[in-house]
């Protein structure tokens, strides 16, 4: 038998200490009401409930919420993919007049506090009148200067004879692009759908300032509201939140790998 | 390699370069078209917004009605604002505590996980696993546990027979405990990023070290954070950044109080565009966050660059 290592007397204590809000997150989601309002409050359901859930579901808004956030980030992830794979394979390839200036000037973007421009991305929203429907949360992540900057350090590393024989039969940029480059560039296109999709799905700020009736309300934003107005129904705010966690932490548990990998990537590049 | 060609071409008569030489000239067109989507979205939404920003910070403006210029009064009236200078110490406070002690836990958490036992991938991830949630939902479900009555966290407190805590309700805690639970969550991302830099360490250079006889410390101090020291400033810089704009954890479990004593800078901005309507006085606040943002990112690059150079 191996030797057991005394690190687990360390680390799994550790870990736990991490897990256990979260334990307690799904716990407090399947106790009744009466378990949870009870002082001092019960550790462990003594049966399973679902109350808190069949309450949640038949709410006529929280399915909305779940949609409204899943079509932001649904868009999002696509047109980062998209437009950030164009974008980044023409830096990374084509020359052109002013592609240096424009990148360098994309790249400087990204050190702008959102605060700085939240105020006037309001205004240029509530000009285009889409303040208060999904288009005012969409168009602004559309595409943002890491997807970009992501995509193209990707191209640059791929060695040019690849898109070699492609280009002598006279191929064109397109076609070389979505038949040669992208295929190989999964590391590239995980990354990249990764960081859009959390900071889009988890996204408050924005959608609070840019959204005021609750039918268009992001399940984020409906969470913290639908919390005000049902104190109360402790087992239900909790089902409402394992239902707007659950699908980060099921992508994250599924690709693991590359979610570390995504992360760990983009703060050694910074 | 597009250099290599052309000058083959001036010697050769090849039928290709010609063709060659027009496909060129179309790349541009084709190059600008590939990039201006997100040029337009990119650029447009951030250097508009910015020199917008800009002018509104020297007007008075309430987002619906026409705006009046009233120069530098908006930063004037910010220096005398009893409740901004609160919310720049709240804001420095919780930077303080929250960017070192994530850092230097990430660092000691990763050392611990850098080594292969039974179940290391589980710990990894029940480390990591926090990052990924929401800042919204932390703060549901910690104004939850932390709830003075119904919370599960004053349960524990009367077990153990210590007195109940007010949690968000008590001024003195408050700004404590948000710091606690972005250190719950955000002391992962710092693991997993010191845990990829720990891959890069060579391990050609701790066996020497080990050889010249350094013990576990003395490793540590020679030749592990030195190696690390370009991963260790990112993650200053990145956690710093992210502390000094704080909001969602704030807006969703305290609004502010209790009293103000967890107001920050950017529920200060918030609250000043979209509850007040004061959108000039605002962008004034936000035009102050983002110089100060700029001169920590400024210095730690130059910061940065010296150790590179070492």
């Amino acid at each position: 038998m191996r030797r057991i290592s005394g690190w687990h007397l360390v680390l799994a204590p550790l870990a736990l200490l991490f897990a256990l809000p979260l334990i307690w997150l799904l716990v407090s989601s399947v106790m009744s009401n009466a378990e949870i309002n009870r002082f001092p409050p019960a550790l462990w359901p003594h049966s399973i409930k679902f109350d808190g859930y069949r309450y949640v579901l038949g709410n006529a808004l929280f399915p909305r919420w779940f949609l409204n956030s899943f079509i932001v980030s649904a868009v999002a992830v696509t047109a980062n993919l998209v437009l950030g794979s164009l974008g980044g394979y023409a830096f990374a390839r084509i020359r052109f007049a002013g592609s240096k200036l424009v990148l360098g000037l994309m790249l400087a973007t990204m050190v702008i506090p959102f605060q700085l421009t939240m105020i006037p991305t309001f205004l240029v929203m509530k000009q285009l009148g889409l303040i208060d429907t999904l288009g005012a949360l969409i168009v602004p992540s559309l595409v943002t200067p890491l997807s970009v900057f992501l995509f193209r350090q990707f191209f640059v590393s791929l060695p040019r004879e690849l898109e070699e024989a492609a280009w002598i039969d006279g191929c064109g940029r397109l076609r070389i692009l979505v038949s040669i480059v992208l295929p190989l560039a999964r590391p590239a296109l995980s990354t990249v759908a990764v960081l859009t999709f959390l900071a889009t799905w988890n996204d408050l700020t924005w959608p609070l300032i840019a959204i005021n009736s609750d039918s268009t309300y992001t399940l984020q934003l409906g969470l913290t509201t639908f919390q005000g107005q049902h104190h109360t129904q402790w087992s239900a705010v909790m089902a409402g939140n394992v239902i707007t966690v659950l699908p980060v932490l099921l992508g994250f548990l599924l690709a693991q790998k590359a979610f570390i990998r995504s992360l760990a990537s983009t703060g050694l590049k910074g | 390699m597009a250099g290599h060609s052309s000058v083959v071409g001036t010697f050769t008569v090849d039928p290709r370069s010609r063709a060659a030489k027009r496909r060129r000239r179309g790349e541009g067109a084709t190059g600008w078209a590939f990039v201006s989507p997100s040029v337009v979205i990119i650029l447009g939404l951030s250097v508009v917004p910015v020199l917008w920003s800009l002018l509104l910070s020297f007007q008075v403006n309430d987002l619906v009605s026409p705006s009046e210029w009233v120069g530098l009064a908006n930063y004037k009236a910010l220096l005398t604002d009893p409740t901004f200078g609160s919310a720049v110490s709240h804001t420095l406070v919780y930077t303080a505590l929250y960017v070192p002690l994530s850092v230097i836990a990430g660092l000691a958490i990763a050392i611990a996980l850098d080594r292969k036992i039974a179940l290391i991938g589980l710990y990894r991830t029940l480390v990591f696993v926090p990052f990924v949630v929401s800042a919204a939902a932390q703060g549901v479900l910690f104004s939850f546990v932390l709830d003075p009555e119904f919370g599960v966290a004053n349960s524990l407190l009367h077990k153990a027979g210590l007195p109940a805590q007010g949690f968000f309700s008590d001024p003195g805690q408050a700004l404590y405990l948000l710091v606690a639970i972005s250190l719950w969550s955000g002391t992962g991302f710092c693991v997993i990023v010191y845990l990829a830099g720990l891959q890069g360490v060579s391990g050609e250079l701790v066996e020497a070290a080990r050889i010249d006889g350094a013990g576990r410390w003395g490793v540590l101090r020679h030749v592990t954070l030195p190696a690390l020291a370009p991963v260790s400033i990112f993650l200053l810089l990145f956690q710093t950044i992210n502390a000094l704009q704080v909001f969602d954890l704030v807006f969703v479990t305290t609004k502010g109080g209790p009293l103000g004593s967890t107001t920050v800078i950017v529920y200060f901005i918030w609250e000043k565009a979209f509850k007040t309507f004061t959108a000039g006085y605002s962008a004034a606040a936000a035009y102050t966050l983002a110089v100060a943002l700029l001169v920590v990112g400024v210095a730690l690059q130059l910061y940065r660059r010296r150790v590179a150079a070492r």
